[in-house]
């Protein structure tokens, strides 16, 4: 073959990770395309190749091919590189992992967990979105997908702290809890940072930021590059344990979270020795000890829940935990919870820029919904969310606000009522 | 030895060999893979791995209410032939008596003429289901041969059961002995398309529950 497609080693490398729960998913699809009507690709473009069981199709071929128990009747087409070309696009850009398609699926397929798979092995292959691949390879070398290094981070802080007169904990020797960062956040929603830091500071939380091990985003694993993947893990483990912390708590990130919480200890093959928590679910611990009292807010908001978080993340209750209470005017969209519509970015489809006219497509589903709700503002607990959010929104000219969580509670904070540290 | 003959003894012993041998193959060399334990901690909530397990067999028997409208009508007709299958297989007295002499246990058979009904409903249904793969744009794209294999090899026995018993055509015998026939194909081909969803849809349920429900989640 001439090209620098390499076919072989895409089937190899997906067929190297083929733990029977990949297997079973693969032999087990009857075709009946339920799973379309669930996917937001699918749904916005009603193009019949944005199916997520056709999508795993060439990874299903080169299964059949090699390992199936009937491989050797050859009854299988063969895949060919201008196969792994068209598909390239189906894998990277028109899905972010987020699960949906499994609630439909009869069979209760596990669509996500092969997409991930056969990206590590397209990405074997040679192939991959050039700059989902960057946005990897910037995190191995600068330690963020975003260029923030260890030096930018003590900068972007000290600017932050003095900015705003929020005290920011980065490289204390011990602490409890290591916060981490999304660099979305640093260097696009700072005041998601000062957020953090003031509700942590304010609840007495022995917590730092380090500068060994900061970001909490994992483009290695959305890009399939799992030797970053890993890397990115190993740093994080590494300040945790070198400051001491028992717990880790990733930002408003979902798949920082989905990652971190679910499979990074399969990565490194030995569970974590630490706890990990979302921000979100972390609020909600400290306002289960009573020690978050907030003003009450006025404004009708709406809750995106970001896919990582609620329906593949099994945090869904704490962010409305949060809610109650506090938001005085709280509507929920249809559907949502575990069930929410994606925002169109997650999965690392934000990161692709061929994929913008398809993410505004997908973003028109979550303005009606909002929409339908007559809330003034959006509020969600993912950065990455936000950011897709915002660049649909100015491409539709949207009127609807788009707000965190994390900075939402921050604002309505009761500082006079100091608890003791 | 005649065609009855044949397809009673020596096709029928083959096929279901066959079948059971391929059965057992498929699920064990998908067993017997390396399983991954989840060394992810498990949230302090989630219940064991089996009640996991049936939660997500459950799970899956319907599709979750908001997606529930655009799946109904595949949902509906897939019940409906799944069902027929099963009251035709094990209501009919014929098929009875047949697995009486294979397994031993019997058990109080369906009016042959409510049998005949729900076969022409199961027959209809399944060529609702063929209708819908050749015309709707997603099945059309992702059917493949295996899928309209599968399709003929489980409307076979039910159309030629249904003929043999309403003594169209043919003498009884050759009816019954091309019913059987029809019978061996579809255990022949059973374990090696995609009819083994049959057992493999109890391993996928299973999986998928035990994973989200270790998070908490419910998918
Ligand atoms: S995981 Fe989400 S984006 Fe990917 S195929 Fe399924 S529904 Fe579509
Ligand atoms: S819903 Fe499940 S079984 Fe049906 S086509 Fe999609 S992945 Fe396959």
């Amino acid at each position: 073959m001439t090209s620098t497609i390499d076919v072989h080693a895409a089937a190899q490398t997906f067929l190297a990770h083929t733990e029977a729960h990949l297997v079973s998913y693969l032999e087990a699809c009857v075709h009946c395309g339920l799973c379309a009507e669930a996917c937001h690709f699918y749904q916005a473009s009603g193009n019949p190749e944005h199916t997520p069981a056709y999508k795993l199709f060439p990874i299903a071929q080169a299964y059949r091919r090699q390992k199936f128990p009937l491989a050797w009747l050859g009854l299988a087409p063969r895949i060919d590189a201008d196969d792994l070309k068209h598909w390239e696009t189906l894998l990277f850009d028109t899905c972010t992992l987020c699960g949906r398609c499994t609630t439909a699926c009869p069979m209760g397929i596990d669509i996500a967990s092969i997409v991930t798979g056969a990206r590590r092995a397209f990405v074997a292959a040679g192939l991959g979105p050039a700059d989902l691949l960057a946005a990897a390879d910037s995190s191995r070398e600068h330690g963020s997908p975003l260029g923030l290094t260890a030096q930018k981070l003590r900068e972007r802080i000290e600017w932050l702290a003095d900015e705003h007169g929020v005290p920011i904990a980065l490289d204390k020797a011990k602490a409890d809890v290591l916060l981490t960062v999304s660099s979305v956040e640093m260097m696009k929603y700072p005041e998601s940072v000062v957020a953090m830091a003031k509700l942590l500071n304010h609840a007495g939380v022995d917590w730092t930021f380090s500068s060994k091990g900061y970001e909490a985003t994992n483009f290695g694993y959305l890009s399939g590059k799992s030797d970053i993947a890993k890397l990115m893990v190993e740093r994080i483990v590494d300040a945790a344990q070198s400051v001491g912390a028992r717990t880790v708590v990733v930002p408003e990130c979902g798949h920082a979270f989905g990652v971190l919480r679910w499979t990074a200890a399969n990565m490194l093959g030995r569970p974590l020795p630490f706890a990990v928590l979302h921000i979100s679910e972390f609020l909600a611990q400290l306002k289960r000890a009573g020690k978050l009292e907030l003003t009450p807010l006025k404004e009708s908001i709406t809750y995106h829940d970001p896919c990582q978080i609620s329906r593949r993340g099994g945090a869904a209750r704490d962010a409305r935990y949060l809610l109650e209470d506090f938001a005085e005017d709280f509507r929920e969209m249809t559907p949502t919870g575990n069930l929410n519509w994606c925002c169109g970015g997650g999965g690392g489809v934000q990161a692709i820029a061929r994929a913008a006219d398809l993410r505004y497509k997908v973003f028109k589903i979550k303005m009606d919904q909002v929409e339908q709700t007559g809330a003034q503002t959006m509020v969600s607990s993912c950065s990455n969310c936000r950011l897709t959010m915002d660049e649909s929104k100015a491409h539709w000219k949207w009127e609807g606000g788009l707000a965190s969580l994390v900075e939402l509670v921050a604002d309505h904070l009761v500082e006079e009522t100091k608890p003791a540290v | 030895m005649n065609l009855l003959a044949f397809a009673r003894g020596p096709a029928l012993t083959v096929a279901l060999a066959v079948f059971v041998f391929g059965v057992a193959w498929r699920l064990l060399s998908l067993l017997l893979l390396p399983w991954a334990r989840d060394l992810a901690v498990a949230r302090a909530t989630a219940p064991p791995a089996l009640v996991g397990a049936v939660k997500g067999f459950v799970r899956h028997l319907w599709p979750p209410r908001p997606l529930a409208r655009g799946a109904l009508i595949v949902t509906v007709n897939g019940y409906v032939f799944h069902l027929g299958l099963a009251v035709i297989v094990f209501g009919l007295a014929q098929h009875i008596l047949f697995l009486r002499g294979l397994f031993g246990v019997h058990w109080p058979n369906l009016p042959s003429g409510v049998i005949s009904a729900v076969a022409v409903v199961t027959l209809a249904s399944l060529f609702v289901a063929l209708g819908r793969r050749l015309t709707n744009p997603v099945l059309k794209l992702i059917s493949t041969s295996n899928d309209y294999f599968s399709w003929f090899v489980t409307m076979l026995p039910v159309a030629t059961g249904l003929i043999a018993v309403s003594h169209l055509w043919a003498p009884y015998e050759t009816l019954l002995a091309v019913h059987m026939l029809s019978v061996s194909l579809l255990l022949v081909w059973l374990p090696f398309g995609k009819l083994m969803h049959a057992f493999l849809v109890f391993l996928t349920r299973a999986e998928t529950g035990i994973v989200y429900s270790r998070r908490g989640a419910e998918i």
